[in-house]
Parts: structure tokens; sequence; C-alpha cells
């Protein structure tokens, strides 16, 4: 049985300006990094894999240099890593997106029986947290979102039971194999390749795939198989704070002039 | 007359003492290689001052007595060589060597003998008295001396008997004729038989003193000098670079990773405990203790053990491997050049690099320089924004001569930034010109390599080495201690060589030529100086930052009790800037509350880490009445305002 990481490659936001004229994104010299939700997904893929030796294949959908992402997780100990990379793939929104990750995931199956397939549950460039669902709808998996525990997984009875982490609450699911998962960051820590795998993952094979290969209708992937497209970008305008209080002489009543302010704006209630 | 019996007991000592020596020297070679042989005229002259003259035993707590006994066995060397050959050939013996001579050689050793004695006394009433530590007061010491002090008095003995037999001038060996009293009122076979005891004793007691060496913390007698003369020449001590093509084990798992000399060093030590009472690790209750360290290396090789750090008895526990803050106090005060902190650091990097185990807390600290090359992990974008109020250059070899290497921490820690401000001010004042890099500088990996971070290390140096290369850096002015070491010798390794200094220096140098004026803002301002570790000890630069709190305030710091090359280290070297500090006490308040104990009203670092580290300590011990300031910024008082 297999497991499936998908990861994405994507710009490191912290560092993304967002151009005032063009409103796009500048991303002239900034660097890529695996979507840190992913990162989680993939750890649980490993962890996984330590425990019942399942093999762990990562997939992205990305352009060429999406490679980078793939070996890092080579690195971490994937076994494999796909890239499905082609100019038709490029535009797609989260429909395109989960169609060719679907199609590629289903190649995969064809080798191996695919138990989970590990999403993070958003990306930060995008944040639609749809593409997870979008694969388990499209492949017909069980679909379990926002999941922060794995509580039992019996690959013989393809039971699993998970922990959801909601807003305010848990909720503990039950459902059966195979399924899609998206992870939240507190499902685990994730660890750092050690020196000998980073260097064999330089030498590992990372598969490139192209429509060629998915043969997929160029109406349902890329920009012709994307209903939704970004007609604009811009950084909201940030309302200046004030200052309250007469500082560190009297923190007393700075702390309650703040209160008072938390309560006004139904920050907090009394 | 041929003594038999002797002849097959020196056979037998010396069989298993070259036994037991083949068998210690085998262990060593089993280390890796590493070149120190070169420089032979300086290693024999460090030889020469450090091990024959014994500066740098006699620099430490009952040094002199140490040097006494050396001083004493090197002539005791010729003695007891006579005491063998004589026993080994009846006919080789002093006697046939001129009256003259011969007496004389005999008063030296009669002198010498009673200073041995002395100092042997004193020794043992020190360890029961007033030892370094407590844990010193082995049996195996206690013997050691008393096998020494029982050597001379059969020494006495024999030559109290040559006296009897009109062979030596009793004034030629005043202290032996003293000593003749033990013959009194015996038959001339009894004196016979007593002066035959004492020749078998002091045979027997030689020959196992010899045959003890190799398997005692005595072993120094022979590999102390080696050592001495195979020390590290050119300070600070890094581990070389990895060679991550070749080698299959990074770093140090077994102790064959070690290198010879390592492993050289774990037979070397002595177990003074100079280094325990220096480091600051050991002296705040942390599970680090550099002499048990050394000690612990050496019984690992001996039982032959498979891993280095473990939680066996042999082995080295992690906790003691994360606790050092590799401020090389141990390496300092060693008598013998042990180096500790490298054998620390390819633990280390055994451990992050080939097993990813490191303290959980280390995780985004690796990320983030990985990622975004700074500690913090914020965008490298905002590297420039310190330089608001001054206005920054970029660099460019025809128009600015420095290349101010700002510092992650000088860039985006919010106090060090007002350090920064201060440099940059001070350097304009001066009308020294200087730029930087802006965004582009990168993180200089200090940390990662302390850690044992190696790899990511490895490629950030390549980075920077290649764009200090591609803009035509020849000098750089740092603001922090841990870029100005990592830039000016770690970098030597991927072969940088441009002039680098820190801003103590830089700024010394402008006061000195006159290109700063000082006025009276600080005439009456009473300072102390915290040393940093890798400013001071690690490169000598002791005087510089001195020299500034001088000229300002008209007199010198008053220093705290350890300073200088035993200045107690703030915490956060080797790493620790990043870890947690969960065991025994912390060693920043401790230093913080020693800084307090001068009643200066400033305390002034020269290290963005010490300043982080101090001012929390004048925060845990609730004071306000010392000011933590950079040597830069109340220089700037001094001088700008």
């Amino acid at each position: 049985m297999q497991v499936i990481a998908c990861i994405k490659q994507v710009p490191d936001t912290t560092q993304v300006q967002i151009d005032p004229k063009t409103n796009t994104l500048v991303r002239d010299g900034i660097p890529f990094i695996v979507n840190p939700y992913d990162t989680h997904a993939l750890e649980e893929c490993l962890r996984l894999k330590d425990r019942y030796g399942f093999k762990v294949t990562a997939v992205s959908m990305g352009p060429p240099n999406a490679e980078a992402a793939l070996r890092k997780a080579l690195s971490l100990g994937a076994d494999r890593a796909v890239l499905v990379s082609d100019r038709v793939f490029g535009g797609a929104d989260t429909l395109a997106t989960s169609n060719v990750l679907t199609a590629a995931i289903r190649k995969l199956a064809e080798e191996d029986e695919v138990g989970i397939v590990f999403c993070g549950k958003q990306t930060i460039d995008g944040d639609t947290a749809q593409v997870g669902p979008g694969i388990a709808t499209r492949m017909e998996l069980e679909q379990l979102t926002l999941v922060d525990r794995i509580v039992e997984l019996d690959v013989e009875a393809k039971k699993l039971i998970v922990r959801r982490k909601l807003e305010g609450r848990y909720e503990t699911v039950q459902t059966v194999l195979p399924a899609m998962i998206t992870v939240v960051r507190e499902i685990n820590r994730p660890r750092y390749p050690t020196v000998p795998m980073r260097l064999r993952s330089k030498e590992a094979q990372v598969e490139m795939w192209n429509n060629e290969v998915l043969q997929l209708d160029v109406n349902k992937i890329g920009l012709k198989g994307s209903p939704t497209w970004v007609s604009k970008i811009f950084s909201p305008q940030r309302d200046k704070g004030e200052m309250i209080g007469t500082g560190i002489n009297d923190p007393k009543q700075v702390a309650s002039l703040l209160l008072d302010k938390m309560v006004a704006k139904d920050i907090i209630t009394v | 007359m041929v003594n038999i019996p002797f002849i097959i007991l020196f056979a037998v000592s010396m069989g298993f003492f070259a036994y037991s020596l083949t068998k210690k020297i085998g262990l060593v070679r089993q280390g890796r290689p590493l070149n120190r042989t070169d420089r032979g005229g300086i290693r024999t002259a460090a030889t020469l001052i450090n091990a024959i003259f014994q500066k740098s035993v006699i620099r430490g707590s009952f040094g002199f007595n140490h040097a006494l006994l050396f001083w004493s066995f090197l002539v005791l060397l010729l003695a007891n060589g006579e005491f063998l050959l004589h026993g080994l050939i009846p006919r080789a013996a002093f006697i046939m060597l001129p009256a003259p001579v011969h007496h004389w050689l005999k008063l030296i050793f009669d002198i010498v003998s009673v200073l041995v004695l002395i100092a042997v006394i004193a020794a043992a009433l020190r360890k029961l008295f007033h030892p370094l530590y407590k844990e010193s007061r082995t049996a195996e010491a206690f013997i050691i001396l008393g096998v020494i002090g029982a050597l001379m008095l059969a020494y006495f003995g024999l030559t109290a008997f040559e006296i009897m037999m009109g062979w030596v001038p009793w004034q030629y060996a005043p202290f032996s004729a003293l000593f003749s009293y033990v013959y009194i009122g015996l038959t001339p076979d009894g004196v016979h038989k007593l002066a035959v005891f004492f020749w078998w004793s002091h045979a027997v007691l030689l020959l196992g003193f010899i045959n003890f060496l190799p398997y005692s913390k005595h072993m120094h007698i022979l590999t102390a000098i080696p050592n001495v003369f195979f020390k590290l020449l050119d300070k600070p001590a890094i581990p070389q670079r990895e060679n991550f093509e070749s080698v299959k084990v990074l770093g140090a798992e077994k102790y064959q990773d070690l290198t010879w000399k390592d492993l050289l060093d774990s037979l070397t030590c002595t177990e003074c405990g100079r280094c325990q009472v220096n480091c600051p690790a050991t002296l705040t209750g942390k599970p680090l203790n550099p002499r048990t360290l050394i000690h612990k290396i050496k019984e690992n090789m001996n039982a032959g053990e498979t891993a280095l750090v473990g939680e066996g008895e042999h082995q080295i526990s992690k906790d003691a491997v994360w606790s050092c803050v590799t401020c090389g106090a141990c390496m300092e005060v060693c008598p013998v050049f042990i180096e500790h902190a490298p054998k620390i650091i390819k633990m280390r990097r055994n451990m992050v690099q080939m097993n990813s185990d490191f303290p959980e807390e280390l995780l985004n600290l690796f990320e983030n320089m990985e990622q975004r090359s700074n500690p913090w992990g914020i965008a490298p974008s905002e590297r420039t924004k310190v330089f608001s109020s001054v206005k920054a250059k970029d660099f460019n070899p025809e128009e600015t001569e420095y290349l101010f290497f700002v510092g992650c921490a000088g860039a985006f820690d919010s106090r060090s930034k007002q350090i920064t401000l201060a440099v940059a001010m001070l350097m304009d004042e001066a009308k020294v010109t200087w730029g930087t890099l802006g965004k582009d500088e990168l993180c200089c990996g200090d940390s990662l390599r302390r850690l044992g971070n190696e790899y990511v290390f490895e490629q950030m140096a390549l980075k920077n080495v290649e764009m200090f290369k591609a803009r035509g850096v020849k000098k750089i002015v740092t603001q922090c201690p841990h870029c100005f070491t990592t830039l000016k010798n770690d970098y030597k390794q991927y072969g940088l060589e441009v002039e680098v200094i820190h801003h103590a220096q830089l700024l010394d140098e402008l006061v000195r030529d006159g290109r700063l004026k000082v006025n009276n803002n600080h005439k009456k301002s009473v300072m102390t100086y915290h040393d940093s570790c890798y400013l001071g000890r690690h490169n000598g630069v002791y005087e510089q930052p001195r020299n500034i709190i001088k000229a300002i305030t008209g007199k010198a710091p008053v220093e705290m009790e350890r300073t200088k090359d035993t200045a107690f280290c703030c915490g956060a070297g080797g790493g620790r800037m990043w870890m947690e500090e969960n065991m025994g006490e912390r060693i920043n308040v401790n230093r913080a509350q020693q800084a307090l104990d001068t009643n200066a009203g400033t305390l002034c670092t020269a290290c963005p880490y010490c300043m982080t580290m101090m001012s929390d300590g004048m925060k845990d011990l609730n004071t306000k009445s010392i000011f933590v300031k950079d040597v830069a910024e109340v220089l700037a008082e001094a001088v700008l305002l």
C-alpha cells in the first residue's frame, strides 16, 4: 500500500510584496518554500511509513523548478517523487488542479494501491483549501479535513478514525479506506533531513509527468479548465493604531484602558 | 656479581611497559588524520616554554609546585637511569666517574630529592585541605604521591648506606646523612639487610611506577610533552570542514571519528580541574564538565565503546553535549592545551547531521537559517530598514573602504539596531567610508557551525565567500564578534583571506588617531567591561574595548573577578542563544551579578548576544542601578552628543 503526500511549492509569502501599480505579486528574487501545511502532510505519511511500512509518494503539480520541493520530500524520506508539469497545466484554478492531481494519483494507484492521500489544509499563497477536497471528490475518497490526529488505523479492516480540529471543538470521525486527509499544523512536528538523506536525494530521480503521460482533455486542465480566475490582488489598507495611556509610568492604567477598548470593540466580553 | 633477579624483574617490567605503551599508541592511531607537524620551530619553542619551562602550568593554581616536581624529575632521571643501569651492569655506576663529578652529582640529587619530598607533601596537604575540586581526592592520587615520596625515602636510605661505606663524603649528601639514623643500633648484617631492602624497594617502586603510568592519569608524564608539541597553533579552535563527498560518518559517532590528537588529549588529561572551575556550564550546574568529558573519551576508547554519546558509564550525555557555550575558557586554562570545544562540536555534528537529533527548539532556527538566512526567519528585504536615520551606501570597492557587515542581530534585533547606528554614525563622524551589502547580506552561519549543522553552514559560507570575492571586498568591519570570528577565521577554510575587524578595534584606532574627539560626557562614569568570548579569548581582542572606555572615562574600567582570558561567558555562545536553559542556574544572571558586584554604573558589552543576555540578566535581578551598553554606544555618547 502507498500513501500520497500532495505538496506545493509556494513563494515565501512573508517576503512577497504586491506591486501597487499592477496589483500583481512581485515574485522577483523571492525564494520558494514547500507550503508549510504540506510539510505536515508529508511528515504524517513518513510516520505511517515508519509504523506500517507504507510506500510514500510525493506528488506536486507546478513549473519545472518545483522539483526542489520534491527533492526536499525525498531528502525527508519519501520513496518516490512525481512532478506533474506541463505548459498546458498552467493557469489552473483549484478545479483544474484537482483534475490533474487526480489523474496523477489514479495512475500511481495502477501500480500500487493508494490507501490515503494527504494534503495540507490549505496553501499559504492561494489559501482556498479546495484542492484536497477536490481530489477526494473526483477520486471518490472519504474526505477528512482539518485532521490533527490519526486516532486509529486498521489496514486489514480498512478502518480509519481521526480527530478533526474545528473551531472551538474537536470531532472524532470514523471512516473506511481509501481516504483523503487534509492536516493542520498541530498533527505533528516535521522531521529535519539528515545529511546522508539530503545527499542521496540530490542523486535521486524526480519523475516528470506531462500531459502526454496523463492524457487529459485540454478543456479540463489549465486556463481552459478553470472557471475561476483572479481579477485583482491588492493589499488592504491598514488603519494605523493609536497610542493610549501614559506608557510604562502607569501600567495599571494602560491595562485598564486596553481592557475598556477591547470590550468596546467587542473583542472580549466581561 | 650479576643481579639475576633484578635483570628478570627489569626485563618483565620493560616488556609489560612496552606492551602497555604499544596498546595506547595503537588506540591513538585509530583516530582520524590531522596535520600537526607543520612549523616545527614554533612547536619546539612552544614545547620548551610550556612543557620544559612549565609556563602554562605555573600560571594556574598550585602550578609552581608541579614545576618543582617536574624539574626535579628531570634531574632525577639521571639518578634513576644510573640506578637501573647499575642494577643491570654492576660495574656501571657514578662512582666510576671522577670523584668531584660524582660528589657534585650526589649533592644535586640529595637537594632535589628533598625538594621532591617537600613538593609531594605540599601536594598531599593541598589535596586534603584545599583541593581545586573535591572529587580529586582519589586513592590513586594519594597512592602516586605516596609512591613518589617512598622513592625519595628509599633513595635517602641507600645514599646513607653509601655514606656509611665511605663511598660518598657526608658533606655531599647532607640530607641522606641525616637519614642514616635509621641504621643506628643495627648489627653490620642488619645494616646490610636494611640497605638491600632500600635498594629493592627503590627498584620495585620505580619499575612499578613506570608500569602504572599508562593506566592512570599519570600517563601525562609520557604524553604531556608531545601533546604540547602537537598543540593547536592557530586560535580559535575550529574543527576542520567535513568531507561530504567521501566520508560516510559525519562528525564523531565513535571515538575513532575523533582525530588522533583528540585521543592523545584524552590520554594527556591530568584531571587537574582547572577547566571545570572556569567552565560557565559546570559552574551553573549544567551536566557538562570539561574534565569528565575528556576523561570519558579516554574511558570510552579504553572500553572500545561503539558510541561516544549516550547514557552509558563511559559515554557523554546528550545534555552535556548541548550544554557547551564554546566559550573556550577550558581550553584557555588547560596546562597541556587540550581542545575541548572542537570535540563537542564534532559530536554535535554527528547528532545533527546523521540523526537529526537536536533539542527541538533548534528546528525553527535551522529552517529559518536555511530559508531566510537569519535566525529569526525575518524576510531578508527587511535587512535595510535599520538604516532609516543614517544613510548607508551600497558597498563598492572604489568608493567605500570598509564593508560594514551589519549581521543578523544588527539588522533585526531592536536593541542591537541601536548599536549598528552608533557604529555607523561614528564611522561617518571619523570620515571612514563604508558600505553595506543591503538586503543581499546573508547570515554568517556562526550558530549553525557551533551547533554542528555543518552542511547548511557550508552552503552559507560558500555563498558568502563567493559574494565577498565578486564584490571585491578587502576590508570588513563587523558589529558582532560572532560574524567577526566566522568571517575572519572559519571562512579561511573556504579560501577567504581579507582583513576582518570588529567595531571595537576600528573605533579604538579612530580614537587613538584623533579622528574621533572625545568630550567630557562620560568623565565621571564608572564602567565595567564584559568580554565577549569570541572577541577576547578566541581572538585576543581584550584591550581595544578597554581603551575606548579609558578614553571616555579617563580611567581603566573596573574589572569583574572573572575577566579577560578567564572571563565568564554570557551564556549565548555556541548556539545556546537559541536554546532553552532549563538546567541549573542561569549563566546570564550569574554574570550579571558579577557585573553588579563591581558597583559600576555602566556594563559595557561588545556583542549583540552579550547585550541580550546581560540586559535580560539585569531584568531578572530586578535592578536598575546599572546601564548595559555597547562600547560603541558609550563612545557615541562621548563623541556625538
